[in-house]
């Protein structure tokens, strides 16, 4: 048995290193200002992915992203992992999209993409922690979900078993394709890039990265058609463009504002034997402790 | 019709404490939109919910009993929730950020076109304009939510999709009974007009729960440690002084990501928020993050060996040190003292 995988993936900004830039006026984020990383759950599904890959010969795993032009990075990322193709979903109309209008463009891109078994992505991405778009996507494709997955098996009557890694423990669960499965962190790290799929796919490029590159790149991307990333806009996926975009969005961000303590007047005591038996007394006295 | 609803989550008849925190706030909320507080518990064996969600204020209580949903899963309780707010139109809809509301919500407002913002740190009422069309808005929910590791905090609205929606995580909203309302109401729904057969798709095969053994939020005096602790070795020092004055261990962020205590320690806005009357911060540089999840407790003592880091901002006392000298020092001088 062979699967037909979409894996969702995004290409985040390293909320790790933020700086003060980093949010534009309108309270959307200045994702130029931040270095760009393949979203950290994304490669636990990537792999996850690949395991059923190994397993069942001859699927195939598409990834799906959208995002600036320079998102085609985690496609070839993925391309560099195992992956068999990617999508690039880039359009200015999906700018400013909350989770709503995000699984909008999500869902029509996969309806392009046509049939599959399993759309994999992980539980949510480090830049806004929502962990919203999996099941938004799920609902709008009407199909059933499992998240919080750490471990992914295909039983023999082809029915799949997932491990769910909930706040309390573990949960079993049993369903069968088409399904939306979302990975979690505690699941396996992805393996690292093939050095032969490095080489093959080096010089994957989108059209728009053609048009900027290296001329002598355009020959052997005319010889090779897995050297093709495609990028799909509003209009190639059939999307309402009211529903995309800012304007598909049904919250807004009203204001950003900078956190701000109210700094109390504090007592000072150093280390010493007699300071620190003065403050035990006097919690003592006060009844804070004791 | 336009009432403020809050989604129950229920374990063993037993509904949890978010959900009753979502409910204390939501009493509040309710009272300043002067619309009545509803509250859906999707379940098995649901006869003792009722009690528990009056004593917190609830105007209604809509019941989805069957022995099919004595497990959550995600389809049918979307159908069940999606088709009673088509009916019922509320005008907010509040969820947990479990495991559980993380899965619903989103399919529910994807279902409905709705607006749903995840992990509020806070919920307020307020108007908004919106310039460009030149539209006023009275009595919005500002979901407010911190942002890009806590550094901002942004204030969210959905100025014209019903329901809006919000999430939050446990032990960020206070739990406060308010005397039991004795005019509360129970609508006993009928399942099968909600939920169909091949809703149950996802069968559940084997859950492995276990209680939780740390109570963070309700002790009344923390002892927490950061990175700054230097080792899980030395978060023993922490557990010490615990036992000695009555207190459970918490942890910052840093602590947890370096594996010096559990995750279910984790105090500040991706753990928990603490509001003890003794919080004692012991090598915790004081993180924004950190300080948002417990800056409210009664009284602060930071002990650190950097006299400028943040944490002494919100102290009421400060101990400039090292943490292995001066914890030591704390348990003898109270034990010397306490008789």
């Amino acid at each position: 048995m062979s699967l037909k995988i979409i894996l969702l993936a995004k290409q985040v900004p390293d909320t790790r290193n933020v700086g003060k830039d980093a949010m534009k006026a309108d309270g959307t984020v200045n994702r130029a200002a931040l270095p760009a990383i393949f979203n950290p759950e994304d490669l636990n599904a990537l792999e996850q992915a690949l395991r059923l890959k190994d397993a069942c010969p001859g699927t195939t795993i598409t990834l799906l992203t959208m995002g600036p032009g320079r998102a085609a990075e985690i496609i070839r990322e993925g391309l560099f992992r195992g992956i068999d193709n990617g999508y690039l979903l880039t359009d200015r109309a999906f700018a400013g999209a909350d989770t709503l209008a995000t699984s909008y463009a999500l869902a029509m891109a996969v309806r392009k993409i046509g049939s599959f078994d399993l759309i994999i992505s992980g539980r949510q991405a480090i830049d806004g922690d929502t962990a919203q778009v999996g099941p938004q996507v799920a609902e709008k494709l009407g199909i059933p979900q499992i998240t919080y997955a750490e471990e992914i098996r295909l039983l023999e009557d082809g029915n799949i078993r997932v491990k769910r890694r909930l706040e309390r423990g573990i949960e079993i669960v049993e369903g069968h394709f088409p399904l939306l499965i979302t990975v979690n962190g505690s699941a396996p790290e992805c393996r690292p890039r093939n050095a032969i799929l490095l080489q093959k796919y080096k010089y994957a490029l989108t059209p728009t990265e053609l048009q900027t590159s290296d001329s002598r790149f355009a020959a052997l991307y005319t010889q090779r058609p897995y050297l093709h990333i495609d990028e799909w806009s509003v209009a190639d996926v059939g999307a309402d463009v009211v529903q995309c975009g800012l304007s598909g969005s049904p919250t807004k961000v009203k204001k950003i504002d900078s956190v701000v303590f109210q700094a109390k007047e504090s007592k000072t005591f150093d280390s010493t034997d007699d300071a620190i038996e003065s403050l035990m007394v006097e919690l003592i006295n006060n009844h804070t402790i004791g | 019709m336009n009432n403020l609803f809050v989604y129950l989550e229920i374990d063993n008849g037993r509904v949890e404490d978010v959900s009753l925190e979502l409910l204390t706030k939501g009493r509040s909320l309710a009272n300043r939109l002067n619309c009545k507080l509803e509250a859906v518990a999707v379940g098995s064996q649901l006869d003792r919910v009722g009690e528990q969600v009056f004593a917190y204020g609830t105007d209604v209580l809509h019941l989805f009993d069957d022995p099919r949903l004595l497990f959550y899963t995600s389809l049918p309780h979307t159908a069940i929730l999606v088709k009673l707010f088509q009916d019922e139109q509320p005008q907010i809809a509040l969820m947990g950020a479990t495991s559980i509301g993380r899965d619903l919500g989103p399919r529910v407002s994807s279902a409905l076109g709705s607006g749903l913002t995840a992990d509020c740190t806070s919920l307020e009422i307020g108007d908004h304009e919106e310039k460009k069309d030149d539209k006023h808005y009275k009595d919005l929910l500002y979901q407010i939510r911190p942002a890009f590791g806590g550094n901002i905090v942004a204030t969210i609205v959905n100025p014209d999709c019903r329901p809006q929606m919000a999430t939050v995580r446990e032990g960020v909203m206070k739990k406060e009974a308010c005397g039991g309302n004795p005019k509360g109401t129970v609508v006993k729904h009928n399942v099968a007009d909600y939920v169909q057969d091949s809703d149950f798709v996802i069968r559940v095969i084997d859950r492995q729960m276990e209680q939780s053994k740390v109570n963070i939020k309700g002790a009344s005096i923390i002892v927490s440690g950061g990175y700054g602790m230097g080792s899980k070795e030395n978060f023993q020092l922490l557990y010490d002084l615990a036992d000695t004055i009555g207190a459970e261990v918490g942890a910052s962020r840093a602590a947890v990501d370096a594996g010096f205590a559990e995750h279910e320690r984790q105090i500040g806005q991706t753990g928990v928020t603490v509001r003890p009357k003794l919080y004692i911060a012991c090598g915790i540089s004081g993180q924004i993050q950190h300080i948002a999840g417990m800056q409210e407790s009664s009284l602060i003592i930071a002990i650190n060996n950097d006299p400028n880091a943040p944490i002494n901002t919100v102290a009421d006392y400060v101990i400039t040190g090292d943490v292995e000298t001066v914890i030591p020092k704390m348990i003898k001088y109270y034990k010397k003292n306490s008789k």
